[in-house]
């Protein structure tokens, strides 16, 4: 049998996947966004000085870390609906299961980016009469904050490639569009040849970016 | 120098650092046992020992970074409690104390003026045009007005530790405490940061100092502490303390160091 990749059809394809792209970002971007606030949060909690509130983060952190995205999305789409009542939307559904399992991942990204910066950094703050919440503010916080830029922009990467196993709810992205096109050319080769590489221009753009504030992060330190 | 101070300080209402029976422990390591110690306004107290004796931990309990299990401790009027009970008092204390550390411990996502004013403007309430002004006066006052746009790392040792001085003299400080300010320096700059101390401690800075040059507790110090296993063993005036130790440990401890 030939080999034939056809340019042609690859090429042709592009218009229609190109609008799963903005259900992609979204829910990629909307799922880091709030997983971020997430990790923040539990990654605070998991170095609390209170030992509930220290486990609690614990609890979220190993179940949401420990099970397949796949398995979460499944879940809320159509588990979730039997406890509420009611249908959940795809898309928010989507990103929901972004949010909590990347906010278990960036959880400990922020912890151990805090815990990173020398006890000298927070007793010369306190001992300038900063309080704790200004101590962490000013001086603590950005910081650490720099030093997780890499490990964020990863977990970044690893998102934005999860959201693909959200077509298996009917959510309109990238890898759906190329399921729907292939549907009616049967071109599956240049398809998703076409669909791999453009995960690969958003996720090299998000390394690039993360690149560049990095190197701009990187003055003072 | 400063005749007036150099006697033992009379009673506990005339000074601004108070311990009675102060005891510290870590874990079942008994730290600091029993210290009574007085520190008038005005007054350069030095406090030598061997590594471990405890000195450290005790200019620490001062402003709270170490918390203390038994006695009393007052700092400029007010009561520091025993297992970091103080509360919102505790950083009221430490606004009025200032802290230099071995290893510098500047700020090092801030440029230098930056962490100068940073206490200024969020405790103080100070407005950016006066802690800038303050910040300029006092990088001078060190002699690194040239870098106050740098960054920590952008500096020497020497240089750094000066920043950290001026960054706790910003605060106007009643006292100030020096944990080992060039230990962790090379030779050659640990003379350009003994003479910012120097000069300060002329102005009449009250200075709780934890150092091993000895030869600056001689020349600048009113009183120095000898500390040996947590307790206090001598104290005195430095030409006492040095040249007619009455405590053997002392006179061990100081036939070691002066050696060389």
């Amino acid at each position: 049998m030939e080999f034939v990749f056809d340019w042609q059809a690859a090429f042709a394809s592009i218009p229609h996947l190109l609008t799963g792209i903005p259900w992609t970002l979204l829910i990629s971007f909307g799922g880091l966004a709030i997983g971020f606030i997430i990790g923040i949060i539990f990654g605070l909690l998991r170095i609390s000085p209170i030992s509930w509130l220290r486990w609690l983060a614990t609890t979220y952190i190993e179940v949401f870390r420990g099970t397949p995205v796949l398995v979460q999305v499944l879940f809320i789409f159509y588990g979730l609906p039997q406890l509420l009542g009611g249908p959940i939307n795809a898309v928010v559904a989507g990103i929901a299961a972004i949010a909590v399992n990347s906010g278990a991942y960036i959880s400990e990204i922020v912890r151990g980016g805090v815990q990173s910066i020398e006890r000298g950094q927070r007793e010369a703050s306190l001992s300038l009469g900063l309080s704790r919440t200004q101590s962490f503010r000013y001086v603590i916080w950005p910081q650490a904050f720099r030093r997780m830029i890499p490990a964020l922009g990863n977990q970044g990467i690893i998102s934005i490639k999860d959201t693909s196993l959200f077509s298996v709810i009917g959510v309109g992205e990238l890898v759906r569009q190329g399921q729907v096109y292939i549907a009616t050319t049967f071109n599956a080769l240049e398809v998703y040849f076409m669909v791999a590489i453009l995960y690969l221009v958003i996720t090299l753009s998000l390394s690039l970016a993360l690149r560049m504030l990095e190197r701009k992060g990187l003055v003072g330190q | 120098m400063n005749d007036e101070h150099s006697q033992t300080p009379s009673s506990p209402e005339h000074s601004i650092v108070s311990l009675e029976k102060l005891n510290k422990h870590f874990g079942s390591l008994h730290v600091l046992k029993d210290i009574d110690l007085d520190v008038t306004p005005g007054e350069v107290l030095v406090i030598i020992g061997a590594s471990g004796s405890g000195k450290s931990t005790l200019i620490r309990c001062v402003n709270g970074l170490e918390e203390y299990q038994k006695g009393r401790l007052h700092v400029d009027g007010k009561e520091l409690l025993p297992y970091g009970k103080s509360g919102q008092s505790l950083q009221a204390i430490r606004t009025e104390v200032g802290m230099v550390f071995q290893q510098f411990n500047l700020f090092p996502h801030l440029t230098v003026k930056a962490n100068v004013t940073l206490a200024p403007l969020k405790v103080r309430g100070m407005t950016s045009q006066e802690a800038d002004t303050t910040a300029e006066r006092l990088l001078e006052r060190v002699g690194i007005a040239d870098q106050a746009d740098k960054y920590p790392t952008q500096l020497s040792g020497g240089q750094q530790q000066r920043v950290a001085i001026a960054r706790a003299l910003a605060m106007d400080p009643r006292l100030m405490l020096f944990d080992e300010p060039t230990s962790a320096l090379d030779p050659e700059m640990i003379g350009e940061v003994l003479d910012v101390m120097r000069e300060l401690a002329r102005e009449g800075m009250t200075m709780m100092v934890v150092t091993h040059e000895m030869g600056f507790a001689r020349e600048v110090a009113d009183r120095v502490i000898y500390i040996h296993q947590g307790e206090i063993v001598e104290q005195g005036p430095p030409h006492e303390v040095f040249d007619n130790p009455r405590n053997e440990r002392t006179q061990n401890f100081l036939s070691r160091v002066l050696q060389h």
